[in-house]
């Protein structure tokens, strides 16, 4: 059996497809911060695909792909931060009350 | 001779800065002192050079034929724009520079002094602002000193416009007073608007001669002196005939230089307060009295005279321009002595009569024709009236500074500036009222006071010009003598005085201000004596006149007689306590009104200003500013603003609806886009 990109993108998008829809429904800071590592990771996977299957000479996906889970985790360190301190002010973490930044 | 020179310059500059800067760390006592001994040091400092002038006899001071030079002491380039356009500050010491160093210095050393007792009140007190007071009186002495001796017409102008800031200053000392305020803002904007004339003058003058300095326009160099130049009408004339052969010899039917001359008299007009342009001093008594002595009575108001004088030569070529001189002159003096009649306040009195003496000095000098005239039989001296003219203002200097002093120590006394506080005040203040009268006999033109001698001068040099004029002038000089001791009785006599209850009877003042009033009394006795003709007249040329022998009998008897009528009627009036004024006044009310209210000249300038360029030119401009060009960049600001507001309610604080948004947007343009592909 030969193994094509697509045994590979088609989880990808799956995993994306996940992470939109985590990210939308769920009211959980957290949750919604690991939707969108989905979503991160997926993208990612997609990188590491077409670079190994289109320019299987080239490692500039691969690179990419390591840049992209390094400021990922920095950014969730960040995020977290945020949420600790959301917590603290608001004793919750649903997102729908930090709107106290509008107009 | 050039450190005196200099000397007499940076004494009063530094005791400026001095008192400006470090004044108010200072006692006041001392801030006085110092600004009193700065000037007075001054005072010998002018008085060294200008003795030395008229009677060492040196030869860069008179020539081999006994005709005075014009020396330049020192000449210093002081910007330099390009090789024909040069600007010096220098010194520059002839006949007038030198009279007119001992006057300046003389009044403002006395006017420095009397303002030691001047500027505090009855219990010692010292004014708010007395150093800053004393800082302003050098800065005006500096101006002045440097105004009369300047080498080159930039030179003036620029002493001219410094004298007229300080003048500013001084008008407004008592800046928490809205009238003063009002007094220093009008004095400015009425010299700078005549000062405007001035420039063009200057611009038009030096354009078409290429020459800065006065030497080079009516002068020459004498062969062997260095720095020294003889007045020539030869360079005159040369300078006539410039324009002459200009392309543009003629502008509205007067040739460029009759124009150039006349603008240069408007600045000379704003800052001696000639008709029309007469409307700021009046008002300028807002000052402290010891400044309206100093700036508003002897110095700075002559300055117009001095300038005219200084350029006489091209004047005396330009009968068009001389004439307009003596117009001004004539209507001025007539106009100012018939409001003087008719005014309350005492220091308005003086303004007025200010006024109309120095408009005297420029008929004198607008009737001076060169050619042999005669007047009433007698020989008219060549340049008699710009001899006349200088006299003038030498004696009237120390008179009418006299005057103002004299007033000065009543507003101390009475705490009033109207005669009607006053009367019956001759017991009381002694001294005040025997200076004063002196001053009033000078002014008067009786003999052997100072006024006599030089009124005398002047009429005789306008019975050589013209019967019209000198009949006129003749009047006014009646009428000088009636508003002055009309002034004079209703201050010292018409009733008894009556001090108001809880006040202390007015008495003469301390020291510091009576020793000036007597040392000026002194001089406005003798100074009738100086033999003026020998000392300043046009050219350097020594003429007879300005003295008891060579005196025309028939000019001054008429002068005299005139005198004393104006005298013997206003004895007759104000006198006694009688109700001859009121019926006067009743009897011609309409006459009293227009001069009380000096002819309305202030309500003309309120209509014009206000009502036709503020009304009909500044209000529209200001509608379009605000409306039209305001309201497009009004327009732009609030459509931004409306549509923020209309739109500011996407900002939800929602994160899922921004996902939401972002969502339906980004599918969308991902469906837009390969629609467009496929």
């Amino acid at each position: 059996m030969e193994i094509n990109a697509l045994y590979y993108l088609i989880p990808a998008m799956f995993m994306f497809a996940c992470g939109v829809y985590g990210f939308i429904t769920r009211r959980n800071m957290i949750a919604m911060l690991i939707s969108l590592e989905l979503m991160l990771n997926g993208v990612d996977m997609n990188f590491v695909v077409f670079n190994r299957f289109l320019y299987p000479g080239q490692l500039e996906g691969m690179f990419f792909t390591l840049f992209a889970i390094a400021i990922a985790a920095a950014e969730t360190a960040l995020a977290i931060a945020i949420v600790v301190n959301v917590y603290r002010a608001n004793n919750d973490i649903d997102v729908r009350d930090i709107n106290k930044l509008k107009f | 001779m050039e450190t005196s020179a200099i000397l007499i310059l940076a004494i009063p500059l530094l005791m400026f800065l001095f008192l400006g800067l470090a004044g108010k760390y200072l006692p006041h006592k001392w801030a006085g002192i110092l600004g009193t001994a700065g000037m007075g040091v001054t005072m010998i400092l002018a008085y060294t050079v200008a003795f030395t002038y008229f009677f060492s006899g040196a030869p860069e001071f008179i020539s081999a034929t006994g005709d005075r030079l014009q020396h330049v002491v020192f000449n210093q380039e002081w910007l330099n724009f390009y090789d024909k356009l040069t600007i010096n500050i220098g010194f520059l010491l002839d006949p007038i520079s030198a009279m007119m160093l001992v006057v300046i210095t003389t009044i403002s050393f006395m006017v420095h002094l009397y303002s030691n007792g001047y500027m505090r009140d009855h219990h010692g007190v010292w004014e708010t602002g007395f150093q800053r007071f004393y800082a302003f009186l050098s800065l005006f002495s500096f101006s002045m000193l440097g105004l009369v001796v300047a080498t080159n017409i930039f030179q003036m102008y620029i002493f001219w416009e410094l004298v007229g800031a300080s003048s500013y200053l001084l008008i407004g000392f008592y800046y928490t007073k809205p009238s003063a305020v009002a007094a220093s803002k009008k004095a400015f904007i009425v010299t700078r608007f005549a000062d405007l004339g001035f420039l063009v003058g200057i611009l038009l003058l030096s354009f078409n001669t290429g020459f800065f300095s006065f030497t080079e326009m009516t002068s020459v160099p004498v062969e062997g002196v260095a720095d020294t130049y003889q007045i020539n009408l030869g360079t005159a004339e040369g300078i006539k005939n410039i324009f002459a052969n200009s392309a543009a010899s003629t502008f509205m039917g007067a040739s460029v230089l009759t124009w150039a001359l006349v603008l240069i008299f408007m600045g000379g007009m704003g800052k001696s307060a000639m008709m029309p342009l007469h409307i700021w001093l009046p008002d300028a008594m807002e000052g402290p009295t010891p400044v309206s002595a100093l700036i508003h009575a002897a110095t700075m108001v002559v300055a117009g005279v001095f300038l005219v004088a200084r350029l006489f030569p091209l004047y005396v070529l330009n009968e068009a321009a001389l004439d307009i001189v003596t117009v001004v002159g004539a209507v001025t003096a007539l106009y100012a002595a018939m409001v003087a009649c008719a005014q309350i306040d005492i220091k308005r009195v003086l303004a007025f009569s200010t006024i109309s003496q120095i408009a005297f000095m420029m008929v004198s000098l607008g009737v001076t024709r060169l050619g042999h005239e005669t007047a009433l039989g007698h020989e008219v001296h060549e340049g008699l009236g710009y001899m006349a003219s200088m006299f003038h203002l030498f004696t009237h200097a120390m008179f009418k500074a006299l005057l103002f002093l004299g007033a000065g120590a009543l507003i101390h006394a009475i705490g009033s500036n109207d005669y009607t506080a006053m009367h019956g005040l001759r017991k009381y203040m002694p001294v005040t009222h025997i200076t004063f009268l002196v001053g009033c006999l000078a002014i008067a033109g009786i003999i052997p006071f100072a006024g006599f001698f030089s009124k005398d001068e002047i009429l005789t040099a306008c019975f050589g010009h013209s019967a019209v004029w000198a009949i006129w002038m003749t009047l006014v000089a009646g009428l000088t003598a009636f508003y002055m001791f009309r002034l004079y009785f209703l201050i010292f006599w018409w009733k008894e005085h009556k001090t108001p209850e809880g006040h202390h009877a007015p008495h003469d003042q301390p020291w510091t201000m009576t020793l000036p009033l007597i040392i000026l009394a002194v001089i406005s006795c003798v100074a009738g004596f100086v033999p003026f003709g020998k000392l300043v007249t046009w050219n350097g040329h020594e003429i007879a006149g300005s003295n008891l022998a060579n005196l025309n009998w028939n000019v001054a008897a008429i002068s005299l007689v005139v005198a004393v009528c104006g005298i013997l009627v206003a004895m007759k009036m104000y006198k006694k306590e009688n109700p001859l004024p009121e019926k006067m006044r009743n009897a011609l009310p309409n006459l009293w009104d227009w001069c009380h209210h000096r002819f309305y000249w202030d309500e003309l300038y309120q209509f014009i200003t206000h009502k036709i360029i503020f009304g009909c030119i500044c209000k529209p401009i200001a509608w379009f500013d605000r409306h039209i060009i305001d309201g497009t960049m009004d327009a732009f600001a609030s459509i931004t603003n409306k549509a923020s507001y209309a739109i500011r309610g996407l900002q939800s604080g929602n994160v899922h609806m921004y996902v939401w948004i972002y969502l339906v947007g980004a599918i969308l343009l991902a469906a837009i886009s390969m629609i467009v592909i496929l």
